[in-house]
């Protein structure tokens, strides 16, 4: 078991220390969310009323609705960014080191994903701290409520992206997975307008955001944010994250996954 | 003792045969080359050998452990220094070494003792605490093959490990490989497509279009400073 522990140890404190060391990396995960937040909330506040619907308990601005969809979305950047770089091999070299590693490869794959996660934590609590210096303000306990809910919905994305650098043969360029993946797991989710809202312009367009697990993913950080456990997001998180981590299992099968269709 | 058998082995993508029922073992101390003109399968061998790909005919065994059966006794066995840079050029060069300690189960403390040690044996002890990306592409390598020996393998794999360096830094580290099969008593396999790599005891195992033209003592396949034409012929006439 030991070994088990080092191996992930040290996995989490490389990516920690990449990520330290890769200041441009860590300003571009934050440049992006922040314009959302400046820029694009501050203009559609006065077009965008919004109810009063769990878990919050009074009016709210628009800033502040869209908080935890912006901690999704740089939650999904990291995870699509990781995925992408063992596309186009600038990881592929280390995950060989990593798969040589005497332990079983779904633990290897899971010290990657936590590394993933804790990166993306990292990124969302710098966030998190501008925002509030902005004069976003949430319930204090929230910010540590949300850190288990971050981990889970972190894992899920983890694994998409890992399903997909195990899957996909080529994307042309990042463009080709904003524009298949990121915008439309985005736009189509809870991140940007609730539910009903929604189903004033469309109710298919309601329902696809209500099977999206980014939604499930960004409520269960709303409501974390306001101390308060939603059972059935975090239930659609959890399912969506084993079915993608057994496919990336899968993926990553020596006998038949990436490497070799990769080398061919 | 082998350190290495390889029998059988076959592996295609597809309906391309990559490998044909090749077969070939290595010795402790031996330094083994895998000569090969590019495409011949000598990568997709190293990937098989590493396990990142599984053949579903033949059959690899390290230290006398199947890889298929039990590939975490046999990986513990073996360092690899891939074709492809794999180190952490943002980081330093003990960290380098203590990532890679730490994923063979090694405690902080005996990393860094095993660090100290095989950067030494490479010559490089000076260099544990500067940047990796501050290091000439000759130490690079040099610190991939003293990563590799971090958890006392008794095999170490080269896949074309001097491509990209230049002629002096290719000799040296041709040297300290050498220096380490017959000093420290480990199995090498060097896969290259430069045979001035090659010293004439070495063995040498000739891959042509995933077959196993060849192999033998260099000394005894060509007179010295033949092997270069011998293994053009070789590879042209099967071409």
């Amino acid at each position: 078991m030991t070994h088990y522990l080092r191996a992930l140890s040290a996995i989490l404190v490389r990516e920690a220390l990449r990520f330290v060391t890769q200041r441009e990396r860590f300003l571009a995960a934050l440049v992006r969310p922040l314009v959302w937040l400046i820029v694009f909330a501050a203009g559609f506040r006065a077009a965008l009323g919004l109810s009063i619907t769990p878990p919050y308990q009074t009016y709210i601005t628009y800033e502040v609705y869209i908080i935890p969809g912006l901690i999704a979305m740089i939650q999904l950047f990291n995870a699509m960014q990781s995925a992408l770089s063992l596309v186009y091999d600038r990881e592929m070299g280390s995950m060989r080191l990593l798969l040589t590693a005497p332990l079983p490869r779904w633990w290897l794959l899971m010290c990657k994903l936590l590394a993933g996660v804790l990166v993306s934590i990292l990124q969302v609590y710098a966030f998190l701290l501008i925002a509030y210096l902005y004069g976003i303000r949430l319930p204090p306990m929230g910010y540590l409520y949300v850190l288990p809910a971050l981990v889970v919905s972190g894992m899920m994305l983890g694994a998409v992206g890992l399903f997909l650098a195990s899957t996909i043969r080529q994307l042309e360029n990042f463009a080709g997975v904003m524009n298949f993946v990121i915008f439309p797991v985005f736009f189509l989710s809870t991140a940007l307008y609730p539910l009903w809202r929604m189903a004033e312009s469309s109710t298919l367009l309601r329902d696809i955001c209500a099977w999206n697990p980014f939604s499930h993913a960004v409520e269960l950080i709303r409501f974390a944010l306001y101390l308060r456990f939603n059972p059935e997001a975090f239930g659609m998180v959890a399912l969506t994250f084993a079915v993608f981590l057994a496919l990336a299992l899968w993926g990553f099968d020596p006998a038949r996954g990436i490497m070799s269709r990769k080398a061919s | 003792m082998t350190a290495l058998e390889v029998s059988d082995l076959s592996f295609r993508f597809g309906t391309k045969e990559a490998l044909d029922c090749v077969s070939f073992r290595v010795d402790q101390g031996q330094f083994c080359a895998l000569l090969g003109p590019n495409g011949a399968g000598k990568s997709t061998l190293f990937a098989l050998l590493t396990r990142l790909f599984v053949a579903r005919e033949g059959r690899i065994s390290v230290m006398g452990r199947d890889l298929h059966a039990n590939p975490r006794a046999a990986l513990a066995q073996m360092g690899v220094v891939f074709q492809q840079p794999t180190l952490d050029l943002d980081l330093s060069v003990a960290r380098n070494l203590a990532y890679f300690g730490a994923l063979h189960g090694l405690s902080r403390r005996e990393a860094a003792l095993r660090g100290a040690e095989v950067l030494d044996r490479l010559d490089m002890a000076e260099r544990a605490h500067e940047k990796t990306r501050a290091l000439n592409g000759g130490h690079r390598r040099r610190l991939e093959i003293a990563r590799a020996l971090m958890h006392r393998p008794r095999l170490l794999l080269l896949d074309e490990p001097t491509v990209g360096l230049d002629a002096r830094a290719r000799a040296a580290i041709t040297a300290h490989v050498h220096d380490l099969a017959r000093a420290d008593g480990i199995a090498v396999l060097w896969a290259t497509h430069l045979v001035d790599e090659v010293a004439p005891a070495d063995t040498v195992l000739i891959l042509h279009r995933g077959q196993m033209v060849q192999s033998g003592k260099a000394a005894d396949l060509a007179p010295e400073g033949q092997l270069g034409p011998h293994f053009m012929a070789l590879t042209e006439e099967a071409a």
